[in-house]
């Protein structure tokens, strides 16, 4: 029972994590790109790791933490510019094919020896290097604070600063989604969704508009890698293809084209991911199961039942769960 | 491969062995002067395993004429240093090797330190040299410094660690950037990038079948690939089956999955007339799904098919390990026979005709849905294939060479033409070329990023590809 309360702790505590706002962040973006535009964008890591070099860069090497956070930004946007513009003319299936490899050259670069003197090579950037502006800005005092069962200290690394910082910056980017969804353009975008012609016909420029949501969602997808890096290290492989695929779980969990979708996607996600890992172990070190499953293959087991989930998911209830059938980017083409 | 047929080896050998010599001033590439003993040196490459001996005074002189030993799994061989370069050995399999100076061998004023080590321990790896050097006379710093496992030119070991993350890759080949250019490396490299291609179009073809007929981006063609290698590691390596016998029940297995995907996911969701983009998630849910049964499989470590330390054989001066040749010819071999099945056979033809246009097809008596299957199976089939010969001519995989294939592949089918056989096929040549000739220019973990770009330059400049119809990308 005791075991049961931990793990259950354990997995309550993923509902505020960074990581998970870090995620639902990277999901909304993927929300304007795929569930409002139609985009199949397949390298949203990418722009979280450039998101999250742009910041850690520019703070090692003396910035302020408001120029690093405008750097990231600029370092989405210019990505997301190189890639739409090619590409964003083409099917959508070689948009997703483009991002998923720039992303992967972005990782590549990232984690090669060239420019390890930035990037820090395979090992990443130590999260010592560019913490301290972050957490110098921290207006709460010092020592621990405890809601409920969850206790972290109030400034660091793993602290409620890192959380309230990054739940902040969800909750500003909700809004300005929900704002520009709402609005004319986000009509257009949706539009654009629907029926592609009919919004040319219309004299709208499509290309315009897609590269202009590829820019936006880009943008906050390297937010998504600064709330990342924030309580953690910026580690190459830790942000590869794998990262893009959870975040595509996560906004078709929640639902595409919703406003709330990626953040409940995202809780929803990583605490259930949470739950079955730490249950799973419990179950390996205290039963005979451990005999048939070890720890190690916890971590697989469960990375089998996303990839799992995320099939299910398409195939039977592609909204997801906040999602209106309706409005599904599929349909198109 | 090689012992399983000793006679024709040979005899090819013998063969090639004197269209190398007549070769040979072109190959040569400054080889460094070698140990007294008789052999010659040991040269790192894709399927070679070296260790270098070093005796060093304090001046960083070689000291000659001293006995070592180099001893591992099963294996024990006796060297004698000189003053021109480091002895070396080829080791018959990777792993750890302990090597043991005889104090007794050395000049009476260059003896071992103060409690310094007669034994070193260094790893051997394929494409690299495993240094151990041993510090004799007077001020030499008393612990004997090796540099075990270390690569002699550079190549990041990182195959044998990418435990943890997303790493380059599966090969860990020669980074030759560092050296000068020849025309011999320049051609060796060709040789690499044609293997290379061999390979890639081999599993690519799958993949644009599959793409032709259905519409589908696959993204999980590369775990089939993986799957091939993996599952011939576990029948070949881990049940000891002989090759044949793995390569056939692997092939076996492998297509198997194709027919039960299509079975059981694709012909259900075609009947539903789900979308290809919804299609496409699917497939990388099963990508998901498939590269953590992989690693279940085989765990997170890379590992290798053949424990055998591979045969060089070099053919018009380009030095490959056997397995590597007779996996090029059976590629070439299979890649010729699916032309063939393409054009010449009458369900061959029927692929082509539900490739152009699945309902005038239907129209015409062909079973689509029969179709499919067959491509199916003959796509994961053949990735299965390539994913094998992969693993035992690039010696040691992992379970991420799949999802790093799987962008290959997709640059080789764009650059060909997405939708055309030949295409896949014209295109993972150059694919293949691409990436071991960037190899020369440009730092190795960086080579297959170089295919990627291409990739988005092709998708520039000419998006239906080298032999693509404009229709398609529209």
């Amino acid at each position: 029972m005791e075991e049961f309360l931990r793990i259950l702790t354990q997995s309550m505590g993923e509902l505020l994590a960074p990581t998970t706002a870090a995620y639902a962040m990277a999901a909304i973006g993927l929300n304007l790109h795929f569930g409002y535009t139609g985009l199949l964008n397949m390298g949203q890591a990418g722009f979280m790791l450039l998101g999250a070099y742009g910041f850690g860069i520019t703070l090692t090497s003396g910035g302020s933490f408001w120029l690093a956070l405008l750097v990231a930004i600029a370092a989405g946007v210019l990505f997301a510019l190189i890639l739409g513009m090619p590409t964003l003319q083409l099917r959508g299936d070689y948009l997703a094919i483009v991002t998923i490899s720039a992303a992967e050259i972005v990782r590549w670069f990232g984690r090669s020896t060239l420019w390890q003197e930035w990037t820090g090579g395979a090992s990443g950037l130590q999260g010592r290097y560019y913490k301290e502006p972050f957490q110098e800005l921290s207006f709460l005092p010092d020592g621990r604070w405890a809601l409920g069962p969850l206790e972290y200290i109030n400034t660091g690394s793993d602290s409620w600063w890192t959380r309230i910082v990054a739940w902040g910056l969800v909750a500003l980017v909700l809004l300005f989604v929900w704002l520009i969804t709402r609005s004319p353009w986000g009509r257009v975008l949706k539009g654009i969704r629907e029926d592609e012609d009919a919004v040319r016909a219309l004299g709208k420029n499509v290309y315009s508009y897609k590269l202009q949501a590829l820019v936006i969602g880009g943008a906050i997808g390297a937010l998504g890698g600064v709330i990342f890096a924030l309580p953690a290290a910026i580690v190459p492989d830790s942000m590869g293809r794998t990262m893009t695929f959870f975040v595509w779980t996560i906004l078709l969990l929640g639902g595409a084209a919703s406003v709330f979708g990626p953040v409940l996607g995202s809780m929803i996600f990583f605490a259930a991911y949470m739950f079955m890992r730490t249950g799973m172990r419990a179950l390996a070190e205290n039963t005979g199961v451990g005999d048939v499953i070890t720890t190690t293959n916890v971590e697989q087991i469960g990375g089998m039942l996303v990839g799992v989930t995320l099939m299910l998911l398409v195939i039977f209830r592609p909204q997801g769960i906040l999602g209106n059938k309706k409005e599904l980017a599929f349909n198109v083409r | 491969m090689t012992a399983d047929r000793p006679t024709i080896t040979s005899r090819w050998s013998r063969l090639l062995a004197a269209i190398a010599l007549v070769l040979l001033p072109a190959m040569l590439v400054a080889p460094p002067a070698t140990a007294s003993t008789d052999e010659p040196p040991c040269e790192p490459d894709d399927e070679t395993a070296c260790i270098a001996v070093l005796v060093l005074n304090a001046d960083n002189d070689r000291i000659s004429d001293v006995a070592i030993t180099v001893a591992g799994a099963g294996f024990t061989t006796d060297l004698t240093t000189t003053a021109d370069g480091p002895a070396t050995v080829t080791a018959p399999e990777v792993g750890k090797y302990t090597v043991t100076i005889d104090p007794a061998t050395l000049p009476g004023d260059q003896q071992l330190p103060e409690g310094a080590e007669t034994e070193l321990t260094v790893t051997a790896q394929t494409g690299g040299t495993a240094r151990a050097a041993f510090r004799v006379g007077p001020g030499a710093e008393a612990p004997a410094a090796p540099s075990g496992g270390e690569s002699s030119d550079g190549a990041p070991a990182d195959a044998g660690t990418a435990d943890d993350g997303e790493g380059v890759g599966a090969a860990p080949e020669g980074d030759a950037s560092e050296r000068d250019l020849t025309f011999a490396q320049v051609w060796q490299q060709i040789g690499s990038g044609l293997r290379f291609g061999l390979l890639l179009a081999l599993a690519s073809i799958g993949l644009n079948l599959v793409f032709g007929t259905t519409g589908l981006s696959n993204f999980a063609h590369g775990e089939q690939f993986a799957l091939g290698a993996a599952v011939g590691y576990i029948t070949i390596n881990q049940m000891g089956m002989s090759i044949w016998l793995g390569g056939l029940l692997t092939l076996a297995v492998c297509a198997a999955s194709g027919l039960a995907q299509d079975s059981a996911i694709w012909r259900p969701l075609r009947k539903r007339n789900v979308p290809v983009m919804q299609l496409m998630i699917v497939s990388i849910g099963l990508s998901i799904t498939l590269q953590y049964v992989i690693q279940l499989m085989i765990g997170g470590g890379s590992e290798r098919i053949l424990s055998r330390n591979p045969q060089p054989l070099t053919i018009a001066g380009v030095t490959l390990s056997t397995a590597s040749w007779l996996s090029m010819v059976v590629a070439l071999v299979c890649v010729l026979g699916i032309a063939w099945f393409l054009t010449r056979t009458r369900i061959g033809r029927a692929t082509r005709a539900v490739s152009d246009n699945s309902a005038l097809a239907s129209a015409t008596g062909i079973d689509p849905d029969k179709i499919i299957r067959i491509v199916w199976i003959m796509a994961t089939g053949f990735a299965a294939l390539a994913g094998l010969m992969w693993g035992v001519s690039f010696g040691s995989f992992n379970w991420q060479l799949g999802v790093q294939l799987l962008l290959l592949m997709f640059a080789a089918v764009t650059l060909g033409g997405l939708g055309t056989a030949l295409g896949a096929f014209v295109g993972s040549l150059l694919i293949g070329q691409v990436v071991e000739l960037s190899n020369l220019f440009i730092p190795s973990d960086l080579r297959y990023a170089s295919a990627l770009v291409i990739l988005i330059l092709v998708l520039l400049f000419r998006p239906q590809g080298i032999l693509g119809r404009r229709e398609r990308i529209g």
